[in-house]
């Protein structure tokens, strides 16, 4: 096997890497504010894929183009979401965690159902926009475009969220993550900061879905998988860190790479696992994480 | 709790009279329907009624929600499945090895993960759930994605097998059903179930109390994952079939905790039922309205979960109020 080889898979699990520490960071941000882990995370990004898809059908505009305009529409899902259930999932008073769990999980089949009743269960893609079928070559080295750009665009996105944990909001976020009674105190609204909180998380997630629309299948379970990834991830990086989401982000993509390149490509998932239990072993808060 | 010793004794006699009532309800229950898919649809529930009850040890009684139960439905379904093809060991005795395997996978499981607390644990669950569903679907000794079919022979009640005829299944699954309900309701009297209420509602007061958190944990783990591999071996003789994605799925592991949570966790009742209620429900919405595959079905079941657990949080059950109120012990958090 050459080293050309070698490096070019793992430049592509590095790419693929930053998809999934998006994801991860959406998911990590809604867990990190208010204790709540979404089991409808995957089904975000599915939605976010094919609104993409069906605005590429009717309007052509390309998926890059798209981006502001998905993200929007995942704030909104997202504001939606925390308002009609996560807020009153909140409120309820016996079992809380409990209810949370399982009231993300039947969104969840919710969602996979209305994406088959709409969508039908067929695989689509999107194959002609702008990124498609080029490639960026460096020597014997060459990446598909689509991948690069994906990988460039979840960066830009990490910076962003960066960007915002350093304004207002995000302090207002910040101080309510560390207690969420006390912000009332300073005339800090709960509820608001809480739906914010999902309105970005889902937003993040819609990021992903639109740069990974333009190059994986499309099919109303497709986010299961990259939510269980999201899982491993965040749980790798520590909840609550995005630092902790972008590098385990990046090791997951590296190892499910690696594993598919050395091991067995249907076992590449193997990899990610074994890290993961080693890791609950040596530090069960992840590499970031704070307890 | 300010309740009398004796209080406690007469409410669990009441309950032990409740539970023999119910059994002899329930023995009769299919004598007068015909309809062999209505006398499926009891078969299910029964199934889903124990497997709930063993869920609901480890997830209701000591508060670890577990979301990789069907690890241990799996790991029992194709222990006895593959003694019976393989080796010709009979069922009846194959479920001895899939209860103790269950008792094993899930004190592997727990061992790291109990260190865990709330979400922690439930996603590492989850994702023990998930590995073993991928290497299940790669190992050839357990023919990968393909699965074990086991094959009819002959009418018998030592391979467990019953062409057709649904009855026999109904009491192999009452029997199985019940036997779950009987160990929870010992358990729940024993030390282990003080314990565990008490690691459920405050890890830091128990241990103040000399509670041993992690002992009692493991306890329900084992006890927990044997009810639930039993119900694995069943299920592969009823349906004759197991393979990855029916025995190991993620679907499957919400299946199994979700009559608890919708009938009552942590109470004796609440899987029985939220299995009466759910599993009906979901089957019938399969088969009205699901039957193209367009997906209605699902946006149904998901629409119904997210109902029943914002509307009664603490379950079906509490609609009884009289007999919560008596227990006296309805009212925990999760």
């Amino acid at each position: 096997m050459s080293t050309a080889i070698v490096v070019q898979v793992a430049l592509g699990g590095l790419l693929m890497g930053l998809v999934y520490a998006l994801v991860a960071a959406g998911l990590s941000l809604i867990f990190g504010l208010m204790d709540v882990v979404n089991f409808a995370h995957g089904e975000l990004l599915m939605l976010a894929m094919y609104a993409t898809f069906v605005i590429h059908e009717n309007s052509g505009l390309d998926p890059l183009l798209q981006l502001p305009l998905v993200a929007a529409l995942l704030f909104g899902i997202g504001v939606a979401i925390y308002r009609g259930l996560i807020a009153r999932a909140l409120g309820v008073r016996f079992n809380t965690g409990m209810v949370q769990i399982f009231v993300t999980f039947g969104l969840s089949i919710f969602l996979v159902g209305a994406a088959q009743l709409a969508f039908g269960a067929d695989f689509r893609s999107i194959s002609n926009g702008l990124l498609a079928n080029r490639t960026v070559a460096m020597g014997a080295i060459v990446l598909p475009l689509s991948q690069v750009a994906a990988g460039l665009v979840c960066l830009i996105a990490f910076a962003a969220l960066a960007l915002i944990s350093r304004t207002e909001f995000g302090r207002a976020l910040e101080a309510t993550r560390e207690d969420r009674d006390a912000v009332a105190l300073i005339g800090i609204d709960r509820d608001r900061v809480f739906s914010i909180g999902w309105g970005i998380g889902a937003a993040t997630v819609g990021i992903a879905g639109v740069m990974l629309a333009s190059f994986y299948y499309i099919s109303p379970t497709v986010g299961g998988n990259f939510a269980l990834i999201a899982y491993v991830t965040v749980a790798l990086g520590g909840f609550g860190s995005l630092l902790g989401a972008l590098v385990a982000g990046i090791l997951v993509g590296l190892v499910e790479a690696m594993t598919a390149l050395f091991i067995d490509p249907s076992l590449k998932q193997i990899g990610i696992f074994a890290i993961y239990v080693l890791v609950l072993m040596i530090r069960p808060r992840g590499l970031f994480g704070r307890l | 709790m300010t309740v009398r010793p004796n209080a406690i004794t007469m409410r669990r006699r009441r309950e032990l009279i409740g539970g023999a009532v119910l059994l002899v309800l329930l023995a009769l229950l299919p004598l007068p329907i015909a309809n062999a898919y209505l006398r499926g649809l009891i078969v299910l529930t029964l199934l889903y009624a124990g497997l709930s009850q063993g869920w609901n040890i480890l997830g209701g009684y000591c508060g670890q929600i577990s979301l990789g139960h069907a690890l241990y439905f799996g790991i029992g379904a194709y222990a006895s499945a593959i003694l019976f093809t393989r080796y010709g060991i009979p069922p009846p005795l194959g479920m001895f090895a899939s209860a103790a395997l269950g008792a094993l996978a899930a004190l592997l499981v727990g061992w790291p993960c109990f260190r865990l607390s709330g979400h922690y644990y439930a996603i590492a669950t989850l994702v023990m759930g998930m590995m073993v569903l991928l290497l299940a679907q790669n190992w050839g000794f357990v023919n990968a994605a393909m699965g074990i079919t086991i094959p009819f022979r002959k009418q018998s009640w030592v391979d467990l097998e019953f062409r057709i005829a649904v009855l026999p299944f109904h009491y192999l699954m009452l029997a199985y059903a019940a036997i779950a309900w009987a160990i929870a309701w010992v358990v729940e009297g024993s030390r282990w179930g003080f314990s565990w209420r008490a690691v459920k509602d405050d890890v830091a007061a128990a241990e103040s109390l000399a509670v041993r958190v992690f002992p009692s944990k493991m306890a329900a783990a084992a006890i927990s994952g044997a009810i639930t591999a039993v119900g694995g071996a069943l299920y592969a003789q009823y349906v004759g079939f197991i393979d990855p994605d029916s025995g190991l799925g993620l679907s499957l592991s919400v299946l199994i905790a979700l009559p608890a949570v919708v009938g009552g966790v942590g109470t004796l009742w609440g899987p029985i039922v939220g299995a009466a209620v759910l599993i009906p429900v979901q089957q019938l919405s399969v088969a009205w309205l699901g039957g193209s595959g367009n997906g209605v079905d699902l946006m149904f079941y998901g629409a119904l979960i997210m109902a029943l657990a914002l509307a009664r949080p603490q379950g079906l059950v509490s609609l009884f109020g009289a007999r919560s109120r008596a227990g006296g012990e309805v009212a925990d958090r999760a």
